[in-house]
């Protein structure tokens, strides 16, 4: 028995979003009399951190501190509609949803506080921490709060706003066959090594090293976060998960969690992670967004990886110890690559 | 079926109630005592989400007849915090980001709590193996071994 380490390699270019009869998402905003403003959304945070980045980018386009936003995203039946959470779309179609909504709710904000300071809505501020201000002379100021409480009750107004981002549909030109399914792509580069066993067919991560290109990364904490569990979701799809083990006969099929395999904590291997910020021109604040692109460049490169120590191509998911074994013994035995 | 009267000790403080025959401590303590942090994950102790200490050892709520702990000390997620106050391990588990959708947190906790309870200084190895039991999907394994190292003073990150 031998013990075989393979290096493998993958690069993906990865389009944010979606095409299928365009791809629009809404958001609202307004402002309660408390001054803390409320952005209404049908977008899901599925754990992926959607509620922190809207918060986020609503903040700092209103010119608001960011605990003074509550994003809402409750019920798809009441809130404006959005596409959904999928195809990395969350934070460059709701973030600019949203960025256009609070640049209008700003807007009717300004308004207001000019006309209680008597000035021009031209000539005023905002300061971050939740006053307004005429340019120039902080000492002229109103606080959000203040300006919610006269829009109020005094005049009478709604300092809200309204916001979509539609990618129209790109129809496929008939002549060339060229379209323009995104309007961003973020890039990714992973090295994964791993350790194959070619006398149980294990294969073992024993480290991956990559880049990932995503725009700005508007919450750098998020983004790592991602990164790490996308990677290991991707190891899972390339060596562990699959429903139908022999499709189409579901024979062994797992039932349960005990059976569905999954990568656990022993299996963790040491990952280097460099994060490249090129900000998108149509991306909220620059931002393109992680996505499925965090578990995408590991199934390649970890079935490069197992050809790179044993020799074997694998081309059906998951790359289960079965699979090398049989084709460790089709081609009489492992043949190391050279290690590159 | 006839109810069975049922008394413990849930987070430091005496409880009764009356199950059905059967009746699992889950739901015990999230249905009748009305302590929702511990989470109801797979019902079949595959995903550990549900982990609970009694006599200070852990335990598959799920898994657990509620009968079984009578005249004993339950804890759960909820007896970590005093006060106001964040528990080390949650204060831990905050600073080195280990949580991501959230839903394995709870179960996270007590394992850890477990382990640092008979263990306060474990090795990564020990780590690994006492979180073997419960499943994060988010697959975010790495910054809860990090957090439970930094809650037992050892080095955050390798």
């Amino acid at each position: 028995m031998t013990r075989h380490r393979g290096r493998g390699m993958a690069s993906i270019n990865y389009p944010i979003g979606m095409n299928l009869g365009g791809d629009p998402s809404q958001a609202l905003v307004h402002s309660n009399p408390s001054g803390k403003f409320t952005v209404a959304l049908s977008s899901i945070d599925l754990g992926q951190g959607m509620k922190s980045v809207t918060r986020q980018i609503c903040a700092e386009t209103l010119g608001v501190p960011v605990e003074d936003v509550y994003v809402d995203t409750a019920d798809s039946d009441t809130g404006p509609h959005c596409m959904g959470s999928f195809a990395s779309r969350g934070t460059h179609r709701v973030g600019n949803a949203v960025m256009a909504a609070a640049r209008e709710a700003r807007g009717v904000m300004m308004e207001a506080a000019a006309e209680e300071l008597e000035v021009n809505a031209a000539d005023l501020e905002t300061d971050g921490r939740g006053n307004i201000h005429v340019k120039g002379a902080p000492h002229r100021s109103i606080s959000t709060k203040d300006v919610a409480i006269a829009a109020q009750f005094k005049q009478g107004k709604t300092i809200s706003g309204r916001g979509i981002f539609l990618v129209p549909l790109s129809e496929v030109n008939p002549e060339t066959g060229e379209m323009s399914p995104a309007t961003c792509y973020a890039h990714a580069c992973l090295v994964a090594e791993v350790e194959v066993d070619d006398e149980t067919g294990e294969v073992a991560m024993v480290r991956m090293d990559s880049a990932y290109e995503l725009g700005r990364a508007l919450n750098p904490r998020l983004v790592e976060q991602q990164l790490v569990g996308g990677a290991w979701m991707g190891v899972s799809h390339a060596l562990y998960e699959t429903p139908e083990p022999y499709y189409p006969d579901p024979v062994h099929g797992p039932r349960d969690f005990v059976e569905y395999l999954m990568p656990g904590p022993g299996d963790i291997c040491p990952h280097d992670i460099a994060v490249l910020e090129r900000p998108a021109p149509d991306g909220p604040f620059g931002a393109k967004g992680p996505g499925e692109m965090c578990a995408n460049p590991v199934l390649p490169a970890v079935a490069n990886a197992i050809f790179n120590a044993v020799g074997v191509r694998i081309d059906d998911l998951p790359i289960t110890p079965e699979k090398v074994l049989r084709a460790i013994k089709a081609q009489g035995g492992a043949r190391p690559q050279a290690r590159r | 079926m006839s109810k069975t009267p049922l008394q413990f000790r849930h987070n430091g403080r005496e409880v009764a109630i009356f199950v059905d025959g059967g009746t699992n401590l889950l739901v015990a303590l999230r249905e009748l005592i009305g302590d929702m942090t511990p989470k109801f994950g797979c019902g079949q102790g595959g995903c550990g989400t549900c982990s609970v200490l009694v006599d200070g050892e852990l335990y598959l709520s799920c898994l657990t007849l509620a009968e079984t702990v009578a005249g004993r000390s339950v804890e759960t997620l909820d007896s970590l915090k005093q006060g106001p106050n964040l528990h080390p391990l949650q204060r831990a588990f905050a600073d080195n980001f280990a949580a991501q959708c959230g839903y394995c947190t709870p179960g996270m906790l007590m394992a850890a709590k477990a382990l640092l309870d008979r263990n306060p200084q474990p090795s990564r190895a020990e780590i690994v193996e006492a979180i073997s039991g419960n499943i994060c999907r988010c697959t975010g394994y790495e910054p809860i071994i990090n957090a439970i190292l930094a809650a037992s003073g050892g080095r955050a990150s390798a």
